[in-house]
């Protein structure tokens, strides 16, 4: 039995789990900051975007240190590489959301306009999309991965929606124009922060599965021996 | 070159005990094929079972079928000629202690009535240049003892000894595990050329040796061949739970 390695891959999980949180959170600050119009949650998540980016140093140094010491195999070793990919992408994650903060900040300083989008709803799904892939992860279950890719079309609509409302608003109503560009950057933001999660969710597929999903190619064969052989009870 | 292995219902018995049941491989034709399992799984039994001397133990029998290229090695043959044609090096190198390298190497031709000096030369030559060991022992060959070489010169020695009667399959019973990491590196190195000419199938205690030699990788756990695969499919994403949980520390 491994099972110093083992401890140290549920720390590895333990702390990519703690990196998710803080993405999530980011996000969830950013989406109530731009509902609230609130400069506070704005600075917060610009101050979370530190511990984010080192606890991200950290995960990748623990990773590295395992491939080196402990040259992993079959779901050990797709676990550390989808670990290192979900937490370059949860770092992403961190950084939309501070582009959304200061998307924020920007628009606070404008008069409020009546915009005819709906961001909240677009960021309640956006959350939820981040939520659910690292629920996949901690419950290591590919349905609930698969889930998510499926909502990444319903946020591409979404994002579809809001440019062209918010071009046309810019158009019929020029005074309002900044104010309708910082709407559609934190819609363009929250599509990507969808990405994210859509990647996060691929790389759960590819940790429990071994299974490739990324940019919807087909699935190939996996290669296998000219008369594998696999015992049977 | 090499000949491909067809392994059909093979058993084997040590006494009573079962220690091979049913098993059924394909080795391929000039590709290393890996033997990995714990301890007392039957890997080594198996390759012993493919030159027959698995019967050279009291009490131990085998059954099945096992053909190398064309030959029947469970019928008609005898177990003289299929060792001519399968070569074997074994965990500690064991060169004949009181040969100089060059005769170690001419050893199984001799043996086998060769007595051309100019021929001979040319085949120890060749044999000591494939298992890399050439430039080391080129000009005290004949003066020195094979017993005075270092444990990885030893085992490239076994291995150029096994390469002079021009077998079609080489199996190699955990050929590193008592060498260094440089000297490893050699004979890795060596199997990886080797493949050209010869059949290979190696029995490896270490996943990491059998992930970088061989493209082909059978997991055996109590005498049974549990899953057979490419060795990438193996060692990224195997079949059976039991190869997982092997291969990945959680037993064994």
């Amino acid at each position: 039995m491994r099972s110093r390695f083992h401890q140290e891959l549920d720390e590895l999980r333990a702390r990519l789990l703690r990196m998710g949180g803080l993405a999530e959170q980011a996000v969830d600050r950013a989406c109530q900051a731009y509902i609230a119009r609130d400069l506070k949650l704005c600075h917060m998540v610009l101050e979370g975007e530190t511990q984010i980016n080192i606890v991200e140093r950290e995960i990748d140094e623990m990773a590295f240190d395992l491939l080196a010491m402990q040259q992993p195999m079959a779901v050990d070793l797709r676990f550390i590489l989808a670990v290192t990919k979900i937490n370059a992408d949860l770092e992403r994650v961190g950084d939309q959301a501070v582009n959304i903060a200061e998307r924020v900040m920007d628009m606070v300083e404008l008069p409020k306009a009546d915009l005819p989008v709906d961001i909240p709803r677009m960021a309640t799904a956006v959350s939820a999309m981040v939520r659910r892939a690292l629920e996949s992860f901690i419950e290591g279950k590919a349905e609930l991965a698969q889930a998510v890719l499926e909502m990444d079309n319903v946020v591409d609509r979404m994002k579809d929606e809001a440019f062209i409302t918010l071009v046309k608003t810019m158009n019929e109503h020029p005074d309002i124009t900044r104010q309708a560009l910082d709407a559609l950057l934190i819609a363009r933001n929250l599509e990507r922060v969808a990405d994210h999660a859509t990647n996060i969710a691929e790389d759960v597929i590819f940790w429990v599965r071994g299974a490739d999903v990324r940019h919807n190619v087909p699935q190939e064969e996996t290669p296998s021996a000219s008369q594998p052989v696999t015992e049977t009870h | 070159m090499g000949v491909g292995i067809q392994v059909e219902k093979l058993n084997a018995w040590f006494g009573k005990t079962h220690a091979l049941q049913e098993i059924n491989m394909t080795v391929a034709a000039n590709h290393c094929t890996a033997v990995i399992g714990p301890s007392g799984c039957g890997k080594s039994t198996f390759v012993r079972c493919l030159n027959r001397m698995h019967e050279t133990i009291p009490d131990a029998r085998a059954t099945g079928r096992v053909r190398i290229g064309d030959m029947d090695v469970y019928n008609g043959t005898s177990a003289t000629h299929i060792r001519r044609r399968i070569g074997m090096v074994f965990q500690k190198p064991n060169p004949f202690p009181t040969m100089s390298i060059y005769d170690n190497v001419a050893a199984g031709l001799k043996l086998n009535g060769f007595h051309d000096r100019k021929r001979l030369d040319e085949i120890v030559q060749r044999s000591l240049t494939y298992s890399a060991l050439w430039e080391e022992v080129k000009d005290t060959m004949h003066k020195k003892s094979g017993a005075s070489l270092s444990g990885g010169q030893q085992q490239r020695l076994c291995i150029a000894r096994a390469l002079a009667v021009e077998p079609q399959v080489m199996l190699m019973d955990e050929p590193c595990s008592a060498l260094d990491p440089i000297s490893t590196g050699k004979i890795e190195e060596l199997i990886f050329q080797l493949k050209e000419k010869f059949t290979i199938v190696i029995v490896t205690h270490n996943m990491q040796q059998a992930s970088r030699v061989a493209e082909f990788t059978g997991f055996f756990l109590l005498g049974k061949l549990i899953e057979f695969d490419k060795t990438e499919k193996i060692f990224t994403n195997p079949s059976d739970k039991r190869t997982e949980d092997y291969i990945t520390g959680r037993f064994g």
